[in-house]
């Protein structure tokens, strides 16, 4: 077989945003160059693929040359003709630009499945998804295989839903299966919405066809002719690379009347999501599809009963439909291989916050916190100290350092007061602050409630002004127990997940660190984030009368002569801590 | 038929029935402020939580259906302090200015207040406030009262097919208002007024007329239309100060703009209450004997002299159906003519 020359470009959320695009347009550039073209007689290829997973890197490009492939990172567009002339034409490799043993690690570590083909192909073309074994699973489950076998296998595999809830999804497909409709849907919740996840925008960019696919096995399961994406307006490379996806699946017969031959008829259509986070709520997202205001409802009934227009419909997320063809392909046992207990297969993480290594990573359900820390993510930014690891976003908890040997999976992480949620993995230093990304998680959730039942409305309100409060010093010893008694009441007397999950932050790192909560009610902020918390003065002893923090301060707090110690008055400070920026002597205290 | 135990009683209800139905008809009292019989169920606000053995959390009785052999608490310590913890967060957000309310005496929100004894609020914080616009004559919208309970936006969709006001924004700010928060310009039904369990929603005429006690409640029928709707007069001092309807009643309590707000003709001054006659240019009050027999007289002297077709019958829609039978039996048999048609026609 002869060996092709390639190069992929990342071009993934991180890798567009590091300048992705530049990057492509300069290999475009370098490789028509005739001198070039010339000393390439086999050709090149080169194309865009979606995210490669350590954004933190970006741009990541890769040759493949002689059937091996070189990772560079940090490529910008001037490295490119070099990367070219050296590499591509000269055969050799430019090693101080290639990534280290750390990127190696990075992704050795990692079990790609769901994202084995994303970063590697074309996210544009049918074809290069075709390549890989695309559409193979379709073919095999239209041709040789019943509803109830398919139902079957995705049983056996124990997938649960990856939107954070984690229902068995074969099961969730059986009850739909089994409820007699003239009509049924499947819906693909793509309205991904958690602060610092991109794990469905990643596979919808890199892989959208693995998604329809699984849509397309999904609805024959359950006997559904139509189905929708339903995917925020926020992520427009996604809805752009799902459009062409679809529109290629219709041209080759693989959406549309008559699938492959088979007889079955299903269509696809994209619902663009206007940005409200509890539209990621099951039913209020079929009423938000039905024109009407995204609030959801009580269930029962479920929507595998009465869903979107009252018809049984399947909800599933993103991840738990590109899963289902790799499942298919390679059979129940394979993917139930992956994983622990009742938590199977892979799960994809957003690793993200204080870490070396922040980036998309796929990992076997069940792996210890402290391996995707330490050996995937490569340890703690400048080799701090680890205080807690956030997981499963806004609705999630804080698990501490303390507990960093817990494996990741459903129900360890619900044991200690947090969920694997979505995918979101915040990683928190030393240097954060519980109490604020606690506050910062439950203004989040606050502002996105949907209004509909008052513990979430006025409860989420409420609550953040307590934490308010204790941020900024107007902390009352009461306030401890006010937040723990509110939270748990929120918790219990909501309407949908949004509210029965709002106080998990809070709830959480009142758990874990309570000691922090005090320390503010008494009026520091120990890891000195909370401003109003913080006291600025100038140490008279180390002051050299250097006058920059005079000059920085914009609110005309620091008097004091050339050469003559300084001083702050905190009446009129506003705690922007410029002085404390500027000065070279340290002379500024910040406490 | 189904059979369940709430707080230890036995109880059969039908089988489409919900627990709330099933509890209230058995004289156990569930509190409730987004419910409302006629309508559609919202299950926002919280308050008919209950505890059933089997389920872990607590469910909303007003949409879970009852179910054999189901077991159903619906005043545990838990569920007594929930609904405490929420009607405290909805008064950490109303104006609680009860003393000069209109709806005081009449408010569930209040009477729920004194029940569960909610006195000192550890929840105080920011409030909503809205500027009251509305230059219609009939509705008074004190939106700092709103609980978003959704009575109104339901009544306005369901029963009058309006549509005329619905949620808007999110989390806290959520408010309910007409379209782009323009002023309320819709038919002035009142639906909206009836359904409100606060004093969100009143009527504009009634404002400072007077209490609920002390009022003499007279049942009438509404004189504006041959439906028939049954009022009830809050009358004080030979007054009506306000109009409402029961919901016992064959139009369910529901009323339109006229029956609800148009009674201020019963006590103008420019009131007919005898027949007129008019002599030599002037009209003249007249005995309604007088008054038919002149009416009886001129008519039989033009059918006389240009016969029966030269008279024609137009009825009124303010007619009841036996009324408007009469009427037409009248012209086509007594006068002879079929030229007799109906304003609703027009």
């Amino acid at each position: 077989m002869a060996k092709e020359t390639s190069i992929r470009v990342c071009m993934g959320p991180g890798g567009i945003a590091s300048g992705g695009e530049e990057v492509l347009r300069a290999f475009g550039r370098e490789l028509k160059k005739s001198n070039v073209k010339a000393a390439l007689k086999k050709g090149c290829s080169m194309h865009h693929v979606g995210c490669m997973g350590l954004c933190a890197r970006d741009v990541l490009v890769e040759v493949v040359l002689n059937g091996k492939t070189y990772t560079y990172q940090y490529v910008t567009p001037d490295m490119v003709s070099t990367i070219v002339s050296k590499h591509v034409v000269g055969g050799k490799p430019i090693k101080e630009w290639l990534v280290d043993d750390s990127y190696v690690n990075f992704i050795k570590k990692q079990t790609k499945v769901v994202l084995s083909d994303c970063g590697r192909i074309n996210p544009e073309s049918l074809d290069a998804y075709i390549a890989v074994g695309g559409y193979e699973a379709t073919r095999s489950v239209l041709k040789s295989k019943t509803p109830e076998d398919t139902i079957e296998i995705i049983k056996e595999s124990g997938l649960r839903g990856r939107g954070g809830a984690g229902f068995p999804t074969g099961r969730k497909w059986e009850f739909c299966r089994a409820v007699e409709s003239d009509r049924k849907y499947i819906i693909c919740n793509a309205d991904e919405g958690d602060p610092g996840a991109f794990m469905d925008r990643a596979l919808l960019e890199g892989n959208p066809h693995a998604v329809l696919e699984g849509m397309i096995i999904g609805a024959y399961a359950i006997g559904a002719d139509s189905g929708y994406v339903y995917i925020r307006a926020e992520y427009p490379l996604a809805v752009e690379r799902l459009r062409l996806a679809l529109k290629h699946a219709k041209k080759k017969k693989l959406l549309g009347r008559n699938i492959l031959g088979s007889g079955f008829n299903f269509d696809i259509k994209i619902k663009l999501g206007a940005g409200a986070f509890v539209c990621g709520e099951s039913t209020a997202l079929m009423y938000s599809i039905e024109g009407k205001r995204g609030m959801p409802r009580i269930t029962p009934p479920r929507s595998t009963e009465a869903g979107l227009w009252g018809k049984p419909t399947v909800l599933n997320n993103v991840e738990t439909l590109a899963n289902i063809p790799y499942i298919i392909r390679n059979g129940a046992n394979w993917f139930a291989s992956f994983g622990k207990g009742k938590s199977k297969g892979t799960k994809v993480f957003a690793l993200t916050g204080k870490i070396k290594n922040s980036g998309l990573i796929e990992v076997p359900m069940g792996i210890s916190l402290r391996k995707i820390v330490y050996d995937i993510g490569g340890g703690i930014e400048e080799d701090k100290k680890l205080k807690a690891v956030q997981t499963g976003g806004p609705s999630g908890g804080c698990i501490p350092a303390s507990m960093i040997d817990i494996n990741v999976d459903y129900e360890s992480l619900a044991k200690v007061g947090s969920i694997v949620g979505s995918g979101g993995m915040i990683v928190l230093d030393e240097d954060d602050c519980m109490v604020n990304v606690a506050k910062y998680f439950l203004q989040f959730t606050q502002s996105e409630s949907c209004g509909k039942c008052v513990p979430c409305r006025v409860g989420t309100k409420r609550l953040l002004e307590i934490m308010e409060r204790i941020t900024s010093g107007r902390g009352k010893t009461s306030d401890l127990a006010l937040l723990e008694k509110l939270g748990n009441d929120v918790k219990s007397a909501s309407l949908c997940g949004l509210g029965q999950a709002a106080p998990n932050p809070i709830l959480s790192t009142i758990k874990y660190f309570r000691e922090e909560y005090e320390v503010h009610i008494a009026g520091r902020c120990p890891s000195k984030v909370c401003k109003e918390l913080l006291t600025y003065s100038i140490i008279e002893e180390l002051c050299k009368g250097c006058c920059a923090c005079l000059r920085a301060c914009s609110s005309g707090a620091i008097t004091g002569e050339k050469k003559k110690p300084h001083r702050i008055d905190q009446s009129l400070c506003v705690k922007c801590g410029a002085c404390f920026e500027v000065c070279k002597f340290k002379s500024v205290d910040r406490e | 038929m189904i059979n369940l135990t709430i707080d230890g009683k036995n109880v059969i209800a039908g089988k489409d029935m919900t627990v709330l139905d099933a509890a209230r008809r058995a004289g156990i009292s569930i509190p409730t402020l987004c419910h409302h019989p006629k309508l559609t169920s919202f299950g926002g606000c919280r308050l008919c939580l209950v505890e059933i053995e089997g389920i872990p959390r607590p469910v909303t009785s007003c949409t879970t259906l009852v179910g054999e052999n189901m077991v159903v608490k619906t005043s545990t310590p838990h569920i007594v302090e929930l609904r405490k913890t929420i009607l405290e967060l909805l008064l950490s957000d109303h104006p609680n200015d009860c003393m000069v309310c209109e709806k005081a005496g009449d408010c569930t929100l209040q009477d729920l207040a004194y029940y569960y004894g909610i006195s000192e609020n550890p929840y105080e914080g920011e409030r909503r406030t809205y500027e009251t616009r509305d230059g219609n004559p009939f509705i008074e919208r004190d939106m700092e009262k709103c609980i978003l309970c959704s009575r109104c936006v339901k009544v306005c969709d369901e029963v009058q097919g309006v549509g005329a006001i619905d949620f808007a924004y999110r989390g806290f700010q959520s408010k309910i208002c007409p379209p782009f928060e323009r002023d309320l310009d819709c038919e002035f039904c009142g639906q909206c007024v009836a359904v409100c369990p606060t004093g969100a929603l009143t009527g504009k005429l009634w404002a400072h007329k007077g209490r609920q006690k002390n009022v003499n409640k007279v049942d009438t029928v509404c004189t504006y239309c041959g439906t028939g709707c049954n009022l009830t007069l809050h009358v004080k001092n030979n007054d009506i100060i306000r109009v409402d309807s029961a919901m016992s009643t064959w139009n369910e309590g529901w009323l339109c703009a006229k029956g609800r707000f148009g009674y201020s003709f019963v006590s103008s001054p420019d009131r007919l209450k005898t027949p007129l006659i008019k002599k030599r240019g002037k009209f003249k009050e007249v005995s309604w004997d007088e008054a038919l027999d002149f009416t009886a007289s001129k008519l039989k002297n033009i059918i006389k002299k240009h016969g029966a077709d030269s008279v024609g019958g137009l009825s009124s829609a303010r007619c009841t159906t036996e009324e408007n039978y009469l009427f037409q039996k009248f012209i086509r048999a007594a006068v002879g003519t079929n030229n007799v048609d109906h304003c609703a026609r027009l």
